[in-house]
């Protein structure tokens, strides 16, 4: 897999530049559409998929926002290749998984160019989605939208009068919109309020998830919130509801920091420094453990209880300690001892080279 | 045979399509457990297309939906409810006409709504419309109005639309 064709790897949400970046990593907005005169996934078959995929990438040849886009067979990609794909975020579960004969479902492929990418072959026929940095709902449903609106006119989508862009599951009919950001909550978490919030939204309907959507586990105090209905409102109102909430939440969480500092400064501090100390120091981590030891360390450089260590590093390691990543800059398989070597090691040397860049060295 | 998900037995198994965080999922429960997790399995209800479905979402059977009627095949795709109900997913864009109304009544579920509010797709090779432009009278009025609402910023750019109409001096 030759992701030099893409510039920033299609890790431009790492950055850390997008509005309240410190607390929620990226948002993601994703259209669902079908093509008219095809049947949907589950009733397709392998000429069908190639037949959409060759009619999807033609189109996108001739947009503006996808002219230059890189595809990424997934189909043809090896096993760590797909998962390395799903860990930086580009790629659903759904689109890397096999078939019943533990083989890649034919013609799945990925079109990526910046920020704007086309699953093709999902569930849905077209997944598109723009995942940026921080909370930002305005210029990512512009980025979205207009590949939306390029590729409809090349393309005959599934339509409906009354019901809007037709899915091959109903939960998504409508706008076919689900935006979601990932946020990191572990102020709500350790004043134990957390269960209280989650349950909160899932009552104004919102729904929650881990670092990697449907049916993933919340590791790092890592959450998606995303909307659950798509039919009924339109695109802007639903992303406007849903960038109210997350406002709240945001709000709730910062509270929850204020009182952690206020009447736990000790117990704070400590946890972060032990954290910290942790990942710089130790000689073996697991994927978890490291997960939660970042969590602490991004607490604690929130609440400017650590210096000498920036946003992007922290979202950098998130990424490049997973199992795909750490294969990948091996170049081959790794034992599970090896993997938890290999990744305290790289973690270190991050962390190192964040102290020597804050002296100005 | 499809036994119990929850206690094993393998006599009186339904398939219980719910919604699960969004998304639709099927299990097979015994009536027995169904009914200890609040779940209505009449057998009426149960053997019909949607029953499971509905039982599912504490809705009363539909007449429509009644055991007694055949399955209704999608023209597009060959595919009946009960593919639906198994699957969770539908087999094409025809669907949504050949079950229109049980799945008018499972969006009235999961959006509170069967009606799209969004975008109005155009189809391709079709130029997206373009806003006829506001009668000059109308502008006037709206200019007339911003400058008494101290809007400056809105009220100067009216202006410049009229100007460029020809229609300021």
């Amino acid at each position: 897999m030759d992701l030099s064709l893409v510039p920033d790897g299609g890790l431009g949400w790492l950055h850390a530049s997008g509005p309240q970046s410190h607390l929620v990593l990226s948002t993601r907005i994703r259209l669902a559409r079908n093509l008219a005169d095809f049947r949907f996934g589950t009733r397709m078959g392998a000429t069908d998929r190639q037949a959409i995929l060759d009619r999807v990438i033609e189109a996108a040849a001739g947009t503006g926002s996808l002219a230059s886009a890189a595809t990424f067979r997934i189909d043809e990609l090896e096993d760590w290749d797909r998962r390395l794909l799903l860990e930086r975020h580009l790629i659903s579960r759904e689109l890397a998984d096999e078939d019943d004969r533990g083989r890649p479902r034919n013609a799945r492929a990925l079109l990526l160019q910046d920020k704007a990418a086309v699953m093709v072959n999902e569930e849905d026929h077209l997944r598109l989605q723009v995942l940026g940095s921080g909370v930002d709902f305005g210029a990512n449903w512009g980025l979205v939208e207009a590949v939306d609106t390029e590729l409809g006119q090349r393309l005959a989508f599934a339509f409906h009068p009354q019901f809007g862009y037709l899915t091959s599951c109903p939960t998504n009919v409508g706008t076919g919109l689900r935006a979601s950001v990932l946020i990191h909550l572990p102020g709500l978490v350790l004043t134990k309020e957390i269960n209280k919030t989650l349950h909160g939204l899932t009552k104004i309907g919102l729904t929650y998830r881990g670092l990697y959507g449907e049916g993933s586990e919340v590791v790092g105090n890592f959450f998606q919130l995303s909307n659950q209905t798509t039919l009924g409102k339109g695109e802007k109102e639903l992303l406007e509801q849903l960038g109210a909430i997350v406002q709240h939440v945001i709000q709730v969480e910062e509270r929850a920091r204020q009182v952690l500092l206020r009447d736990a400064p000790a117990v704070l501090e400590d946890k972060v420094w032990r954290a910290y100390g942790l990942l710089r120091y130790a000689r073996a981590l697991d994927f978890e453990e490291t997960m939660n030891l970042l969590s602490g360390v991004r607490l604690g450089v929130s609440l400017k209880l650590l210096e000498n260590v920036g946003m992007y590093a922290l979202n950098k390691l998130l990424v490049f300690t997973q199992p795909a990543h750490l294969v990948a800059e091996a170049g081959g398989l790794l034992s599970d001892d090896e993997m938890a070597v290999r990744r305290a090691d790289l973690v270190r040397r991050t962390l190192e080279d964040e102290v020597r860049r804050g002296q100005g060295l | 045979m499809k036994a119990c998900s929850a206690c094993g037995a393998a006599d009186g198994v339904v398939d219980l399509t719910h919604i699960e965080g969004g998304e639709v999922r099927t299990r097979h429960l015994c009536a027995k457990c169904a009914a200890e997790k609040g779940i209505q399995t009449p057998a009426g209800l149960s053997d019909s297309p949607l029953g499971g479905l509905l039982a599912a979402l504490g809705a009363e059977p539909p007449s429509f939906a009644a055991a007694s009627q055949p399955a209704v095949h999608c023209p597009g795709c060959g595919g009946t409810l009960q593919d639906f109900r198994d699957s969770g997913r539908l087999g094409c864009a025809q669907c949504y006409v050949a079950f229109e109304e049980p799945l008018k009544e499972l969006m009235r579920r999961l959006h509170g709504s069967t009606h799209h509010t969004g975008k109005a797709y155009q189809g391709p090779g079709i130029p997206q419309p373009v806003a006829a432009p506001e009668p000059t009278h109308r502008l006037k009025e709206r200019l007339r109005q911003a400058i008494e609402a101290e809007r400056f910023e809105l009220a100067a750019q009216l202006r410049d639309q009229l100007k460029e109409r020809g229609e300021w001096t």
